[in-house]
């Protein structure tokens, strides 16, 4: 029976994060992330998942104040959360373009060392001159270059993981030798990057962290069947995820991999009631306090790129047409792309359902992706998973830190149907994902060369 | 009686280039959490103020300028950073003061990263500001050429830090753009307020507009301001232009006098350097590095520093003052060497665990004997153990 892979994300920065609501906790205190952590690794949960922030988002000119804002970095407290789980992989998102290879091989190879295999990286990439004010390189990317860099950046971290074989380190009292001769040698000459010299960081039990990838286009579909072994998928419909699912295991073969060698694992949310109209009840008060009246507005704004502060957020949308090459919020990726057809849907779902600014918004950003009793909410995944619309998903609770509801009530009934484990039956994040081990270019490679 | 501040500073097994074969030693184990654990947490039990943990963007090598090919001692290092993190929920009361690099890094990165550490521990965050002076590293980046000491340089630190005085300029650049960052949320910044929708108060929020000769940063961070508010940031120097690099950028300067005269002729310095660079707020603690090799039986220590050197194939140096015997020697050269006029000290244990339960269970208790050292930690903060007060954000206006 396809078993169900789990993740658990800490709820981040956005709106989605229902920070009114009493019960939500610190989003910074290292204690929420040690909660959720633990409730992960009590539901058996494949691994813990960090996105990452470089520029606070800024709406007309300013810090941006209603949504969740300020988070830690996700490496260095992924590393405390490794001294108090013992199996739950460590997810981080680590940016490709404001960092260099050198370092972040090093720090995901020092997280896998110091978690004993269960490091994985979250490849992304940035290329806004905005988010670039923050670093000594400024906005030096142009946008159509950032995935080249990316590419190479990866290639150039598995060249450095690899520098160093399993057997380098001897620590050899008697002979007086620590390392083989030579370990840790590398040159890399790429468009990107021309480095060389010694790598800093011997291998890691995982050989190679696990490499997750976020991206629907060709190009990042294509990165990820050559390169990821995961893959964080947006879609949550069914017919629109077996599509995507289709396509992108289609494209493996071409690199030689196995469709077992990439998951695709979509991020959810999910709401549980008693009884299916109490979980729909909750729902519908869930999306109204993530969308409230002013986030409604700034949404629209964003889209329209007017000052729309005049406008009733209960009221229809503005007649005016859209400046979409106006940015209104800035660092908000959702809102960065195609606005002038955004609009245009928009308004033809306004119009056509006669909703209101606020309602609107509810309907194109507040869908909640399971909603129900735990036993409808359990078959409704496993159905998904089974009929491959995805391996699995990334959880997102819509409180900090959240998940107990789920570890404890949805959890045994997909146990109880045997399409998720009982237990570990591995240490590393490879092991729970059904991976091989990593061996990249080995070392008898080089030495025979 | 004023009591002494005492750190120890951890790297690989030891400071002694052999201390890997020593029969304690866990060589092995260098690149396992557990072997850290064990030892930052002897350290705690011995009430220390922080651990430091060493670290560099290229593989150790023996030369203090050239990379080597030697396979004969340790090779290989975690993130400092990292590291610490991973101690941080081992731990309750000790510093942390991991060593990041300020030449290569982005101090956005390191910025958040240490107010990360200062979250992870509850405030027991510090930072060491390290400059990358091998030309070799630079090529591990390949963005930027670094300047390359020569081998006249390396006899002198005065040559060494003429050669390297623009990495110095571009390390207190650093080091403020952190520092600023670090400001850059005010205290009470999150509001949740939510009657007006707004979850932070984002007047309290300030782009910090970092512009220098080489860099511009403009800011907030995204880590809200961190149990200290200012982690404790703290660099090794060994003459006049790191000694004011210290002054306007750290809170505790590392020195390496070899003699009692010494202290008094370098404390010197560094206070005419803190008047140099017209130093305001809480003057430079500073701590006087030893590298130390104890043993209570007579002559132990020298037998087994002897033996090590035997095993190296070289008697032991070091920039450090080298101190081998008793434990009740070494809190004698302590105490004398504070009156000269340090605020504490910086061990290096010459071979782990040992020098270093020799430091906790032997030096510790002589000192508390003596009265000279804390018998219960009286702070939880790193901030605390120092006696730093915790500063206001500097954006913070009076309202």
């Amino acid at each position: 029976m396809k078993q169900i892979h789990l993740a658990a994300q800490l709820p981040g920065i956005h709106n989605t994060t229902v920070w009114s609501d009493p019960r939500s906790e610190s989003q910074i205190d290292v204690e929420s992330f040690i909660k959720l952590a633990r409730t992960a690794e009590r539901g058996k949960f494949d691994f813990f998942f960090l996105a990452e922030g470089l520029r606070l988002r800024e709406h007309k000119g300013r810090v941006h104040d209603l949504d969740v804002v300020g988070r830690p970095e996700g490496l260095t407290v992924l590393s405390a959360l490794a001294g108090v789980t013992t199996r739950l992989g460590l997810a981080a998102t680590v940016n490709a373009t404001f960092n260099e290879p050198y370092e972040v091989a090093r720090r995901l190879a020092t997280l896998d060392h110091l978690s004993e295999g269960r490091a994985a990286w979250n490849v992304v990439t940035s290329f806004d001159a905005f988010t670039g004010e923050n670093f000594r390189r400024g906005g030096f990317l142009a946008e159509a270059d950032r995935y080249t860099r990316a590419a190479e950046f990866l290639a150039t971290a598995r060249e450095l993981w690899d520098s160093w074989g399993a057997g380098d380190v001897l620590a050899d009292r008697a002979a007086g030798e620590f390392i083989r001769p030579a370990a840790g040698e590398f040159t890399h000459q790429g468009q990107h990057f021309d480095i060389s010299g010694r790598f800093s960081t011997p291998r890691g039990p995982q050989g190679h962290p696990v490499v997750i990838q976020a991206g629907e286009s060709e190009e990042g579909r294509e990165f990820a069947a050559a390169e990821a072994d995961v893959i964080f998928s947006k879609y949550d419909d069914l017919d629109q995820a077996r599509a995507f699912y289709r396509d992108v295991k289609r494209r493996l073969a071409a690199y030689g991999r196995a469709p077992g060698d990439l998951l695709i694992i979509p991020s959810a949310t999910y709401v549980l009631g008693d009884t299916e109209e109490e979980a729909a009840e909750r729902a519908a008060a869930i999306t109204r306090a993530q969308v409230g009246p002013r986030t409604a507005l700034t949404f629209v704004e964003a889209v329209w790129g007017h000052d729309l502060s005049g406008y009733d957020p209960d009221g229809p949308l503005p007649d005016i047409e859209p400046a979409p090459d106006n940015l209104v919020l800035k660092g908000h990726s959702t809102f960065r792309k195609d606005r002038a057809a955004t609009a245009r849907r928009w308004r033809g779902i306004a119009d056509e359902r006669k909703l209101s600014i606020r309602e609107l918004v509810i309907e194109v950003t507040g869908r909640q992706t399971f909603v129900g009793t735990p036993r409808t909410v359990a078959d409704a995944i496993d159905t998904f998973v089974r009929t491959d619309g995805a391996d699995g998903f990334v959880l997102v609770p819509h409180l900090t830190p959240g998940l107990d509801d789920f570890v404890d009530s949805v959890v045994p009934l997909l146990q109880e149907k045997g399409v998720f484990r009982a237990d570990y039956t591995g240490t590393t994040l490879r092991d729970h994902l059904g991976l091989a081990p990593r061996t990249g270019a080995p070392r008898t490679e080089k030495e025979a060369s | 009686m004023t009591s002494l501040h005492l750190a120890v500073a951890l790297d690989g097994a030891g400071w002694h280039p052999a201390a890997w074969r020593a029969p304690d030693a866990r060589p092995a184990e260098l690149f396992t959490a557990g072997y850290w654990a064990d030892l930052v947490t002897e350290a705690e039990r011995g009430l220390l103020d922080f651990v430091t943990i060493e670290d560099e963007l290229a593989l150790q090598t023996a030369s203090l300028h050239l990379p080597d090919q030697r396979t004969d001692q340790v090779r290989g290092r975690l993130d400092a950073v990292l590291l610490a993190a991973r101690l941080a929920p081992l731990t309750s009361r000790i510093g942390l003061v991991p060593t990041a690099n300020v030449t290569h890094t982005e101090p956005f990165h390191i910025s958040t990263g240490i107010a990360t550490l200062d979250h992870a521990s509850h405030g027991r965050a510090g930072w060491r500001p390290q400059i990358a002076s091998r030309a070799a590293d630079a090529a591990h980046f390949g963005r930027r050429a670094t300047p390359q000491l020569t081998s006249e340089d390396v006899q002198d630190s005065t040559l060494i830090a003429a050669r390297l005085l623009e990495l110095f300029g571009e390390a207190s650049d650093v080091v403020e753009t952190v520092r600023r960052l670090w400001d850059s949320w005010e205290d009470d910044a999150e509001i949740r307020d939510a009657a007006t929708g707004r979850f932070i108060d984002r007047d309290k929020l300030h782009h910090i507009d970092f512009e220098g000769d080489r860099f511009r940063v403009r800011g907030p961070s995204i880590t809200p301001r961190s149990p200290q508010g200012q982690p404790v940031v703290t660099s090794l120097a060994h003459a006049v232009t790191p000694y004011e690099f210290a002054a306007r950028s750290v809170d505790v300067v590392y020195i390496t006098p070899h003699t009692h005269d010494e202290v008094v002729t370098v404390t010197a310095q560094v206070q005419e350097a803190q008047r140099t660079v017209g130093r305001t707020g809480a003057p430079l603690k500073v701590f006087a590095d030893l590298v130390v090799l104890l043993d209570d039986e007579p002559g132990a220590a020298a037998g087994r520093t002897a033996r090590l050197d035997e095993l190296a194939g070289t008697p032991l140096t070091s920039d450090a003052r080298i101190y081998t015997g008793s434990a009740a020697g070494l809190a004698d050269l302590l105490l004398d060497w504070r009156d000269a006029g340090l605020d504490g000290f910086r061990l290096r244990p010459g071979a782990l665990p040992h020098d270093l339960r020799g430091i906790t269970r032997r030096l510790v208790p002589e000192l508390q004997r003596r009265g000279a050292f804390r018998t219960a930690y009286t702070a939880t903060t790193l901030r605390g153990h120092l006696g730093l007060s915790r500063p206001a954000s500097r954006y913070a206006v009076p309202r």
